[in-house]
């Protein structure tokens, strides 16, 4: 530990980590500050894969995307800092005083520049003020996530899902994985807001049905939650009086909207935008403060981590360059680059190996809209059996979560038995990318992060 | 288990008088339904210690709120609660609206207020900018304070002097005992005095004692919260002029202790005395009443609604207000009812706890109660650290003490694990989710727990209990259903 730095990050999740990387390569002393034990952020607790696709050419879970971040760094003269919760950032013109609240006491780090990477926290059902009780059993996705991913809680059996993003999808397939019923997803928009893989592969897989135009219009349960009534809404999404219908369940996974975290920004004086809470910057991501670059979910909710990291990549560069001096500022890159959203179409099959994700349909026998032919075959097994990669936890001897997924994508028809047959599992030893355990012939890989 | 006192209700009054009858050698119970103190109506308020300028002259309502707002500062020093004087002001958007203030100004005069005054709305202004309106009453007594931390040091002060509290036990039959422990609670407990302060419940509690003819009447009121922008936007208390016949003080916006903004709340009576819904209609009046007294505030600041119920005594024909009913009961000897113990009732709790006190003096020797003063009793209540409000010097001596200051559990209050861990461990052994949150105040922020619930569930099953035992509130409002083992 210095008590200078030229460049100090805040947040280690993908953001924070690329940033460090690019800093650090062009020179300058950098420091990462995360509060949590382990770097890796939001992506230690998405277990699922599907990361990676740009920027590692391979699926990967969130766990092994940020092994893998947090490997580049290795060999660079970078301080890590965990268990370090940023209270104030304090702007002294050219130099940025950093206070930070850790075990070991109060610091003060210095820094010429400051790179935001403090991504974003959900949107609650305060915030979409849904009106009724306030019973146990609402979970916001990404909170529920964590209980189950990390804790292996079980957080409810028959659940309703208001909001078609990603985090929601995804916990709908997770939970019924884990054995819970999940009776629905509700939209409030006229259309699926999260990845057509994602629909495909969480909802349709398991015949869990999505409605648009939707939500939920009141909580009812005085204890636990007992039901939800669910209401068409009109144009100015207000529920439609006379169309509400009662659905008894005891979870309510909110999946209603990421909010860039931006407190600390907002303290130094940061711009932001009013809409979104997202940090404005420049083109070459730095704030309205000179010398503070803000990338990633603090600035603008990206939907890939791939795209995270990259712009990450130029906010850390220019942030090293504005503290030595070096000018040649390089102009972040259009992201406009994503996987496809929204109604997968009928009778066409969504390509899941790159980010291309070519729609693919057959007629009278013939393929089109392939780009490759690993595509090619994609379709054709998604016609006749489709296969897909089991994402999972299984215990180990201390009765932590590990995270595993099948070493080869297995039959989806096979997806819930192999799952309950985990469930039975106790890991000894298990080491990332080796393999853990392995249930009727099929090897499951450790997913950790370190 | 023989008690000379057993009190019905952990609400402020059943715990300030709990605190009260512990200054004597007397043995006193606290019975609950709820699983914690302030779980019913002293909890969802809007957290305002008033002057006592509304009530009707010469009702225990008006003398019991000015002694109550004249004592609270010196309680909340004593008992380690935070407190701040504001002052507030009641704005009149009429002429109409201006006569009623000129009349309350009267009336609080006439109830020993001081320091009311009609100002003009440069005066509102110099401390609330953007409030709408014509012309305010100034009242400078009145303060904000945090309510949860008030009930809950009342209890712990009691609970420091040998009183017992049983919480979820809702109290289901009291029968009748041989002098002098004339009631035997639930088969279980005997006590010489019954105190009902129940409440909410006040009417069912004083039937199950042998007592009928009282009816309470629910009486909701909707609040939305608004994020913690109080420092930069209501550092004041802002009221309506009161409009007769609504049986509540009107929507109003209050500053809370902890720097949020407060606006409600609404006033509609219901059957159910347990139905703490908010409902879409309410919600939206909320929007627009607040707004009309201060345009700035936007819907996107909102982090999260309540609702609490009122116990009045008066149904909505009567104008929705009566007095409060304190006495000890002819039919039924020991017995002492608290009814309608609604609006003032949180100002005025101590002072309700001393006329009760007064009226088991005056009734020892037909009691059965012999009331001596303890030999120096404790009065005082150390306060909880508050990490974040603490200077950074002081904080980097408590994390020297011990790291766990050092571990920030509630980000968006900055709570540390600490704070947590001493919530947890408090003593009157309460384990909620809404425990810890009422005592260290994590789970409050814009992110509604959404980061610090993990931990505090993990701090929660470091301390012995089931993931499937951890509850947000009572007993059936589990989070888990259970844990992969």
């Amino acid at each position: 530990m210095k008590d200078f730095y030229d460049v100090a990050i805040i947040g280690a999740g993908p953001a924070g980590l690329a940033a460090a990387k690019a800093a650090s390569a062009l020179g300058a002393s950098v420091i990462i500050l995360e509060r949590e034990a382990r770097c890796g952020g939001i992506l230690n607790q998405c277990i699922h894969d599907g990361f990676g696709l740009m920027r590692y050419h391979r699926a990967l879970t969130g766990p092994e995307y940020a092994a893998r971040a947090i490997d580049e760094l290795e060999g660079m003269r970078i301080d890590i800092l965990t268990d370090a919760f940023v209270s104030q950032l304090v702007d002294n013109g050219d130099k940025k005083a950093i206070i930070v609240i850790t075990r070991s006491g109060l610091l003060t780090i210095n820094t010429a520049s400051i790179v935001l990477a403090t991504g974003c926290r959900e949107r609650t059902r305060g915030q979409i003020r849904t009106p009724g009780s306030r019973p146990s059993g609402v979970f916001t996705a990404g909170l529920a996530q964590s209980f189950v991913n990390l804790k292996g809680m079980d957080i409810g059996h028959r659940v309703v899902i208001l909001g078609s993003g990603d985090i929601g999808l995804i916990m709908a397939r997770r939970l019924t994985l884990e054995g819970a019923k999940v009776l629905g997803v509700y939209e409030i928009l006229s259309k699926p807001c999260g990845l057509k893989r994602n629909i495909t592969q969480c909802l349709y897989d398991f015949g869990i049905p999505l409605e648009t135009g939707m939500t939920v219009s009141r909580i009812i349960g005085s204890k636990r939650l007992e039901a939800v009534e669910v209401s068409q809404v009109d144009s100015d999404m207000k529920a439609i009086d006379g169309t509400a219908r009662i659905i008894e369940c005891d979870t309510l996974i909110l999946s209603v909207g990421l909010i860039p975290e931006n407190e600390l920004a907002s303290d130094l004086g940061v711009k932001l935008d009013p809409k979104t809470n997202g940090a404005l910057t420049d083109a070459i991501l730095q704030t309205s403060v000179p010398g503070v670059f803000a990338c990633g979910n603090c600035r603008k909710v990206l939907d890939l981590a791939d795209l995270v990291s990259r712009q990450a990549e130029t906010a850390g560069a220019n942030a090293a360059r504005h503290a030595l001096g070096l000018g040649g500022y390089e102009e972040a890159a259009e992201l406009d680059v994503s996987l496809p959203k929204g109604w997968p179409e009928k009778d066409v099959i969504n390509c899941t190996l790159c980010p291309r994700g070519c729609s693919i349909a057959f007629k009278d026998g013939k393929a089109l809209g392939y780009g490759c032919k690993r595509g090619l075959e994609y379709a054709k097994t998604e016609l006749v059996s489709p296969m897909r990669t089991l994402t999972a936890t299984v215990l180990d001897s201390k009765g932590h979560c590990v995270p595993i997924k099948s070493g080869v994508p297995v039959p989806r028809s096979s997806l819930v038995l192999l799952r309950q047959a985990l469930k039975s599992v106790r890991l000894a030893d298990h080491h990332s990318g080796q393999v853990a355990c392995t249930i009727d012939g099929i090897e499951f890989l450790s997913a950790a992060n370190g | 288990m023989r008690y000379d006192v057993a009190i019905i209700g952990a609400g402020a009054v059943g715990c300030a008088i709990a605190r009260e009858l512990s200054f004597f050698k007397l043995k006193v119970a606290v019975l609950e339904k709820s699983c914690d103190v302030a779980f019913g109506t002293s909890g969802r308020n809007s957290a305002v210690c008033h002057a006592g300028f509304n009530n009707k002259t010469t009702s225990l309502m008006a003398r019991f709120c000015v002694e109550g707002n004249r004592l609270m500062e010196g309680l909340c020093q004593d008992l380690g609660v935070e407190y701040r004087k504001t002052g507030k002001f009641l704005i009149g958007f009429d002429e109409a609206d201006m006569r009623t203030l000129e009349a309350l100004v009267e009336k609080g005069k006439a109830n020993g207020c001081t320091g009311l005054q009609i100002v003009g709305m440069d005066a509102v202004h110099a401390k609330v900018p953007g409030v709408g309106g014509i012309g305010a009453m100034s009242s400078p007594n009145t303060a904000i304070f945090d309510t949860f931390g008030y009930t809950v040091a009342l209890a712990e002060n009691a609970k420091a002097n040998g009183c017992d509290f049983y919480f979820s036990h809702a109290v289901k039959s009291v029968a009748e005992g041989p002098d002098p422990y004339r009631f035997i609670i639930d088969g279980a407990i005997e006590a010489k005095v019954l105190i009902n302060s129940a409440g909410l419940f006040a009417d069912k509690v004083s039937s199950l004692c042998g007592v009928d003819g009282y009816r309470i009447y629910p009486c909701k009121g909707q609040y939305y919260v608004y994020d913690k922008i109080a420092d930069s936007t209501l550092q004041v208390p802002v009221y309506p002029a009161p409009r007769p016949g609504i049986g509540g003080l009107g929507i109003h916006l209050t500053p809370t202790i902890h720097g949020n903004v407060i606006a409600g709340p609404s006033a509609d009576y219901q059957d159910d005395p347990e139905d703490y819904c908010t409902t879409k209609p309410v919600l939206d009046q909320l929007l627009s009443e607040s707004s009309l007294l201060l345009g700035s505030l936007r819907p996107g600041q909102i982090i999260a609604s309540y609702a609490g119920i009122r116990p009045k005594q008066a149904p909505p024909s009567q104008g929705g207000f009566m007095d409060f009913t304190i006495k000890a009961e002819q039919g039924r000897k020991g017995l002492v009812n608290l009814i309608g113990i609604e609006s003032p009732g949180l100002t005025a709790s101590v002072p309700i706890a001393m006329h009760v006190r007064d009226i088991l003096i005056d009734h020892q020797r037909d009691f059965g109660l012999d009331m001596q003063a303890r030999e120096n009793p404790i009065r005082t209540r150390k306060a909880p650290v508050r990490f974040a409000s603490l200077d950074r010097e002081e904080q980097a001596r408590l994390i020297k003490e011990n790291p766990d200051y050092g571990t920030v559990v509630c980000r968006c209050q900055t709570v540390t694990l600490a704070e947590i861990k001493k919530a947890i461990d408090n003593v009157l052994g309460c384990r909620s989710i809404a425990s810890v949150k009422y005592r260290a105040w994590p789970t409050t922020g814009r992110c509604q727990g959404g980061y610090c619930m993990t931990r505090i569930v993990a701090e929660l099953m470091k301390s012995g209990l089931k993931a499937e035992e951890i509850n947000l509130r009572d007993e059936g409002s589990n989070l888990f259903w259970g844990q992969a083992r």
